[in-house]
C-alpha cells in the first residue's frame, strides 16, 4: 500500500517554515484559510496574515501591491477561485507588471469531488500557462509540494502552484530534488514515454508496472511544470522512446497535453495519445468514481499505450 | 502651479494629437490633482523612482496615463521630448499604465485595479514601519466596477490611514454621462458608508485641491475619500462636458484651436 500525504498540509507547514526564515513573506487569503491550510502561517505571524474575505479579485491585486513594495506573497485559495474568477486582475496587475506573487491554489481538479462542477477546477492550466511570464507547476505528491514551494519562494516572478483537496500517493523517489521547468524520470524504459502531471503521475507509474509484465517498457515522466515546459526532456523522450502518452487531471484543451503536442509537432513528430478529461464537466461524486468516469485511470493509460505504440509501426 | 498646470494641459492635448488616439477629457479633468499632487503634496524623488519611503501614486483609471505622463515629465523622472512617442512603438509611454515608465507604480487598463493595489502597498509599508502615503485616483464611471467596492471595504477592514482615495467626479464616462450609463450617486454617502472619511471639492481649485490633499495624508486613523468634482475636458472648450473626447484625439486642426485656449 502507498502512504497517502496531502499537498495542502505540506504547502501550509513549507509555509510556516518559511515565514520564520524570511519576514518579507505574506500570506492572503480569502475565506478558505482553514481549507488551504495558511492558518498554520497565519496563527504564528497574524501581522503578515491578511484574509480578504470572499473576494478574489482585490485579493489579488491586493497582493500585486504587496509585492511592488517588497514583500513575498503568497495568495490561496481553491483552483478555481484562484484562476478564471480574479483572471482579470492576475493578467493586468501581476502578469503584466512580472509581479513577485506566488499563487497557491488547493481543491484543484474533479477530486474536489462532491461539490460538484463549479468547484472542479479543470481550465485552470490552460488559462494559467497563457500568463506571459507565469511560473506553473503541479507538484506530483506532498514531497514535491515542499520542495516546489521552498522553490518558488526564492525565484523572481510569479507563479502558479496546483494542488489537491484529499491526500494523494507519495511517489516521488527519496533524494528527488524538483528543478523548476525540469521533467524528471520516475522509472526508465524504452518503448513509450508517458508523460505524467499532478496526481496522474502515480497513475502512470501504476500502468506502466502492469504494462511490462506485457513486455511494454514505459518510461515515466513527471512533468511537474507545465510552463515554461521541458522541451529538451519532451524531444529526448520522443526521440528515444518513439511514442508518447500524457496524463493529466485536466481538460483535454490546453493543459499538457496539448502543451507536449504542440513540442513534438515542431520538433519531432510521433505518436500520441492524450489523457485527459473530455469536452465535458462532471457531476458531483467521490473523487476515485469521478476519476474512473472520466478515464482517468492505470487502465486508460494502458490502452493509451498499447494504441500508440501499434502505431510506431 | 497654475501656469504648470496649464503647461501640463498643452502636453496632453499635444501628446494625444501626435498619437492620433488616447483619452484626453479625463486626463483634462484631473490636471489640477496631479499638478498639487506631484508639485506641491508628494514627497518623492525623480531621480529615485525606486526610493522605498516616496509616497505612491496610483492611477487607477489607467486610460487617463496622458496626464500622468505630462507630470512625470514636468516633474523630471524623463524627457519631456518622451511625450511625443505615446502609444508608438518602442515608447516608453504605453496607452494605459505600464510599469516601464519611470514613477509609474502600476499597470492599469482593466478598471477598478488601483484601490485594491493601492492596499497592497499601504499593508507593506505599515509593516515596514515606513510612513509614506498611498494616493489612488479613482474615476466616476470606475466607481460601476465591484471591485472598488471590494477594496473600499477592505482598506476599512484593515484600518488603512496611509491610503486615499481621489474620485475625479467628472461626469462623463465612455460612452456617455454616467448619470446615463450607470447612476452612481450618492457616491459621497457610498463611501461613507464604506468607512471612509468624504471631502467634496471644487477639483480645478487648487487650494481647495492643496488643502483636500494635505488633510487626507494626515495618518490620523481615518481612511479619506476626496470626491473632486471637475469638468471633463478642462480648459479646452469643445472638449468640456463633452463625452466625445473621452477617447478620441483632437485632429490637427482642433488641436491648433486648443492650443490658442490654452495659451
Amino acid at each position: 500500500m502507498v502512504t497517502q500525504a496531502s499537498t495542502r498540509e505540506a504547502y501550509g507547514k513549507t509555509l510556516l517554515e518559511l515565514g520564520r526564515e524570511n519576514t518579507n513573506i505574506v500570506v492572503i487569503g480569502g475565506d478558505l484559510n482553514k481549507s488551504t491550510m495558511t492558518t498554520f502561517f497565519a496563527k504564528e505571524f497574524p501581522d503578515r496574515f491578511f484574509d480578504c474575505g470572499a473576494a478574489e479579485q482585490n485579493m489579488m491585486s491586493i497582493s500585486a501591491g504587496l509585492a511592488s513594495s517588497g514583500k513575498i506573497p503568497f495568495v490561496s485559495t481553491f483552483a478555481v477561485f484562484g484562476s478564471g474568477r480574479p483572471f482579470d486582475q492576475i493578467r493586468i496587475s501581476i502578469a503584466q507588471a512580472r509581479a513577485n506573487v506566488k499563487i497557491v491554489v488547493t481543491h484543484a481538479g474533479i477530486i474536489t469531488g462532491s461539490d460538484g462542477m463549479s468547484a472542479h477546477g479543470i481550465e485552470d492550466l490552460a488559462l494559467m500557462c497563457s500568463l506571459v511570464g507565469f511560473t506553473v507547476v503541479v507538484p506530483a505528491d506532498a514531497r514535491e509540494t515542499a520542495q516546489v514551494i521552498r522553490s518558488v519562494a526564492e525565484m523572481d516572478g510569479p507563479c502558479y502552484i496546483r494542488l489537491s483537496r484529499p491526500a494523494t500517493p507519495l511517489i516521488c523517489p527519496e533524494g528527488y530534488r524538483f528543478q523548476p521547468g525540469k521533467a524528471s524520470v520516475f522509472r526508465p524504459g524504452g518503448d513509450v514515454s508517458i508523460l505524467a502531471t499532478g496526481i496522474m503521475v502515480a497513475k502512470a507509474l501504476e500502468a506502466a508496472g502492469t504494462l511490462a509484465q506485457e513486455g511494454i517498457d514505459a518510461r515515466v515522466v513527471n512533468v511537474s511544470t507545465l510552463k515554461p515546459i521541458d522541451q529538451e526532456c519532451i524531444i529526448r523522450c520522443a526521440h528515444e522512446t518513439g511514442a508518447i502518452v500524457t496524463a493529466e487531471e485536466h481538460l483535454k484543451h490546453g493543459g499538457l497535453g496539448s502543451i507536449v503536442s504542440q513540442v513534438l509537432v515542431e520538433n519531432c513528430p510521433v505518436p500520441v495519445s492524450t489523457v485527459a478529461i473530455e469536452d465535458v464537466y462532471s457531476h458531483s461524486g467521490e473523487a476515485d468514481e469521478l476519476l474512473q468516469l472520466r478515464g482517468l485511470t492505470p487502465e486508460k493509460i494502458q490502452v493509451a499505450v498499447r494504441e500508440v505504440v501499434a502505431r510506431k509501426g | 502651479m497654475e501656469s504648470r498646470a496649464r503647461v501640463i494641459r498643452r502636453h496632453i492635448v499635444k501628446m494625444t494629437a501626435a498619437a492620433g488616439s488616447g483619452h484626453p477629457g479625463g486626463s483634462l479633468s484631473a490636471v489640477e490633482l496631479l499638478t498639487a499632487l506631484y508639485f506641491r503634496v508628494l514627497r518623492h524623488n525623480p531621480s529615485d523612482p525606486h526610493w522605498l519611503d516616496r509616497d505612491r501614486f496610483i492611477l487607477s483609471k489607467g486610460h487617463c496615463v496622458p496626464v500622468l505622463y505630462s507630470v512625470l515629465a514636468e516633474a523630471g523622472y524623463f524627457d519631456v521630448k518622451e511625450l511625443q512617442t505615446f502609444r508608438k512603438v518602442g515608447s516608453l509611454l504605453q496607452g494605459h499604465c505600464h510599469v516601464m515608465t519611470p514613477g509609474v507604480e502600476q499597470c492599469a487598463g482593466s478598471l477598478g485595479q488601483g484601490l485594491s493595489f493601492g492596499i497592497g502597498a499601504a499593508l507593506a509599508g505599515r509593516l515596514d514601519g515606513r510612513d509614506y502615503t498611498v494616493y489612488v485616483m479613482i474615476g466616476d464611471g470606475e466607481c460601476d466596477e465591484g471591485q472598488v467596492w471590494e477594496a473600499a471595504m477592505a482598506a476599512s477592514h484593515f484600518r488603512l490611514d496611509n491610503l486615499v482615495a481621489i474620485v475625479d467626479r467628472n461626469r462623463i464616462q465612455n460612452d456617455r454621462h454616467t448619470s446615463e450609463a450607470m447612476e452612481i450617486e450618492p457616491i459621497a454617502d457610498k463611501w461613507a458608508s464604506f468607512g471612509w472619511t468624504v471631502k467634496e471639492i471644487d477639483g480645478h481649485d487648487l487650494a481647495q485641491v492643496v488643502d483636500a490633499l494635505e488633510a487626507a495624508h494626515q495618518q490620523d486613523g481615518e481612511r479619506h475619500a476626496i470626491i473632486a468634482h471637475t469638468t471633463k475636458g478642462k480648459g479646452v472648450s469643445f472638449m468640456e462636458d463633452n463625452p466625445e473626447f473621452h477617447g478620441k484625439a483632437p485632429n490637427p486642426e482642433q488641436l491648433q484651436k486648443a492650443l490658442q485656449e490654452l495659451s
